[in-house]
């Protein structure tokens, strides 16, 4: 197990640097104005000062070597345009808790309504529920997240009596953002649930406890279920990373002064040292996501044997 | 059910054939029996023969689903009507503003009268604008599923058959899958000048992947089961391997790629243009006329100008998917007789 452990925390370290070297690299490309508050007015000396006082004319090795350093230390850079001359931790450091508490609570809604979802889809197989069901993952499958926030946003504000805009000390103003965000994984979870408890389903072993005299929502539930229950582990990484990208939507739909919200906002103004700090930071999420899902699948299915895992991956 | 029945059919006309080949040896002579028989082809088709095609069992199990079939319909003429729109007699131009008779432009016009679905905020023909839009959203998801199963095809092939590659192009999926694809759009999308190639080239640039690796778990569970392993020894050629034993098993899983893809691209397009990054206004396309209806919401009257894209395409998006699994379906050979 820490043998395991070890291993694969260090794959993660490693994709991580791969990944941040990539990032690193493709953003020095990008257009040199979002470095300075003020470009239209600066003369081409005065360009080619700053951008060398900020050192991007030196070559790219030294370069990621330096961002390295500093990012050991916890410097991100400073904020140009956005803050101007304000540490890009600092400004991210008041953003992250609220996107935290947006996504932790959006996890713990998916899972809390989707496995119900798929549960009961599997029970009333081909029956009315079942439908209605299909009928609901097909619609958040197939149409853009864009297009239900919107009308989700549209009336049920109308129909909460909220404001359109976010304010963290009401309460019923974190249920549409929440909700919002979790659709997608119930019906991602309600989908796979209900294909796993129908595969089980027709396995022996229900068949004898049917045979024996069990209720049929003891065998559901008892059986069926929680075998069933064990390979949903596997999607939590993929989850994560559902809410991670749906934050980004949500939180600059319901202006919501977090993390996603805010590289919207930074894009829109241009700021390169704004938007190279949430993206580098979006990558780690992203990387440690998939690793806490690994490390859970293991703890959830004792069957899953350690060391073997490397080639299916 | 009626598959099992079309077996039965199958089997019963096939033991039909055997019946009256043996009635038939029956009613010979001793010395006919044992004489030289002359080569018949057409004696030889008789029996144990099978008109199997593949790709007409296909078309027969997808014609059964009466649903996808009919929004397959719908969707064609709706990808006609894009086309034949521009064509038509009274129709504007989708950038053209419109001016009434004393140079004031039709600002918010409701739908109805003369323009047909109304018009934007700037006084353009919402009508033109939506087909325009409809047309550029398809385009772009037309380009993007083609380009990444061309790429996902040939890497996942190289992926699956080659030893070697195996190691390095899983190391390579490892760290692309670990990137948001949202995070890759953006970063692309904010470096490159806006426009639909930019677009395409980002959404290409992380999609492929999934394609390959979906192409490479195919490849690596069928290429040595023993039906392929006798091919090989029966000395066919590799290109005939491919084409006749491997294929029939991809289609499926390629067109439900390609059939997802679609609808995904154009949810993409309407994300990146949200966050400022899409195409210009003036090309039309879903996610502008999208954006520019979210601006308008909170009056209630004005809603038309995002009802309206909004349903054309979640049509669309629905159908896609629809019509993709659908067709996977009827494509896989499990699902034939």
């Amino acid at each position: 197990m820490f043998k395991y452990l070890c291993k694969r925390i260090g794959r993660s370290l490693l994709t991580l640097v791969i990944i941040l070297i990539i990032v690193f690299s493709l953003l020095r490309l990008m257009p040199i104005e979002g470095y300075f508050p003020n470009y239209e007015k600066m003369t081409p000396q005065q360009i080619q000062v700053g951008l060398r006082e900020m050192g991007l004319t030196d070559p790219l090795p030294q370069q990621i070597v330096r961002f390295f350093g500093d990012l050991l230390k916890g410097d991100l850079g400073t904020s140009r345009i956005y803050r101007a001359n304000v540490p890009v931790s600092e400004v991210l450091a008041d953003k992250v808790p609220i996107s935290i508490k947006l996504g932790v609570l959006s996890m713990l809604v998916s899972l809390c309504l989707g496995i119900p979802l798929g549960a009961l889809m599997a029970r009333y197989k081909f029956r009315f529920f079942d439908k209605l069901g299909t009928l609901f993952i097909i619609c958040i499958e197939a149409v853009p997240a864009a297009i239900y926030f919107l009308y989700i946003q549209l009336y049920g504000t109308q129909l909460l009596d909220v404001g359109l805009l976010f304010d963290a000390g009401n309460p019923r103003c974190w249920i549409l953002p929440v909700f919002s965000m979790s659709l997608y994984n119930i019906s991602f979870y309600g989908m796979w649930l209900r294909r796993y408890m129908v595969d089980e389903s027709n396995k022996d072993y229900v068949k004898l406890a049917r045979a024996k005299g069990v209720s049929e929502s003891g065998v559901m539930f008892k059986h069926i279920f929680r075998n069933a229950f064990v390979p949903l582990a596997q999607y939590i990484p993929t989850a994560f990373l559902n809410t991670v990208i749906g934050s980004i939507y949500i939180e600059s739909l319901y202006s919501i002064p977090g993390m996603g919200g805010l590289l919207v906002t930074v894009v829109k103004k241009h700021d390169n040292t704004m938007v190279q700090g949430i993206v580098l930071l979006y990558a780690c999420v992203g990387v440690i996501g998939l690793l806490l899902g690994d490390l859970l699948m293991v703890l959830f299915d004792p069957r899953i044997s350690l060391g073997k895992k490397e080639g299916d991956r | 059910m009626k598959q099992f029945s079309y077996r039965h059919t199958k089997e019963s006309e096939l033991m039909a054939n055997l019946d009256a080949a043996a009635k038939e040896q029956a009613e010979l002579s001793e010395e006919e029996l044992f004489s030289f028989a002359e080569f018949n082809a057409a004696e030889v088709e008789r029996t144990g023969y099978s008109n199997y095609s593949y790709w007409r069992s296909t078309l027969r199990a997808f014609l059964k689903n009466k649903a996808a079939v009919a929004l397959l319909a719908l969707l064609v003429l709706l990808l006609l009507f894009t086309f034949i729109q521009p064509y038509l007699p009274g129709q504007y131009d989708p950038n053209e503003i419109i001016n009434d008779a004393s140079g004031m432009q039709y600002r918010n016009v409701p739908p109805g009268g003369q323009f047909l679905l109304g018009t934007n905020s700037i006084g353009q023909d919402l009508w033109a604008r939506i087909w325009a839009g409809t047309r550029t959203s398809l385009f772009i998801g037309l380009v993007v599923a083609i380009v990444e199963a061309l790429i996902g095809i040939t890497v996942g092939v190289i992926w699956g058959y080659v030893r070697k590659a195996d190691v390095i192009l899983t190391e390579i999926y490892n760290i692309i899958d670990n990137i948001p694809n949202t995070i890759v759009l953006i970063l692309i999308s904010y470096i490159l000048k806006p426009g639909i190639k930019t677009l395409i080239f980002a959404m290409c640039l992380t999609g492929w992947i999934q394609m390959a690796r979906f192409i490479r778990n195919q490849i690596l569970i069928i290429r040595d089961r023993d039906y392929n392993v006798a091919s090989r020894c029966l000395g066919t050629p590799t290109w005939k391997i491919m084409v006749k034993n491997l294929l029939p098993y991809l289609v499926s899983v390629i067109m439900l790629r390609m059939a997802l893809t679609i609808p995904g691209a154009i949810g993409s397009e309407v994300f990146v243009t949200y966050i400022g990054l899409g195409l210009p206004v003036d090309v039309p396309s879903l996610g502008n006329l999208i954006n520019e209806g979210r601006a308008l919401i909170t009056s209630p009257a004005l809603r038309y100008q995002l009802l309206y894209p909004t349903i054309i395409l979640s049509f669309v998006t629905i159908s896609f998917y629809i019509i993709g699994n659908a067709f996977s379906d009827a494509a896989d050979p499990k699902n034939h007789v």
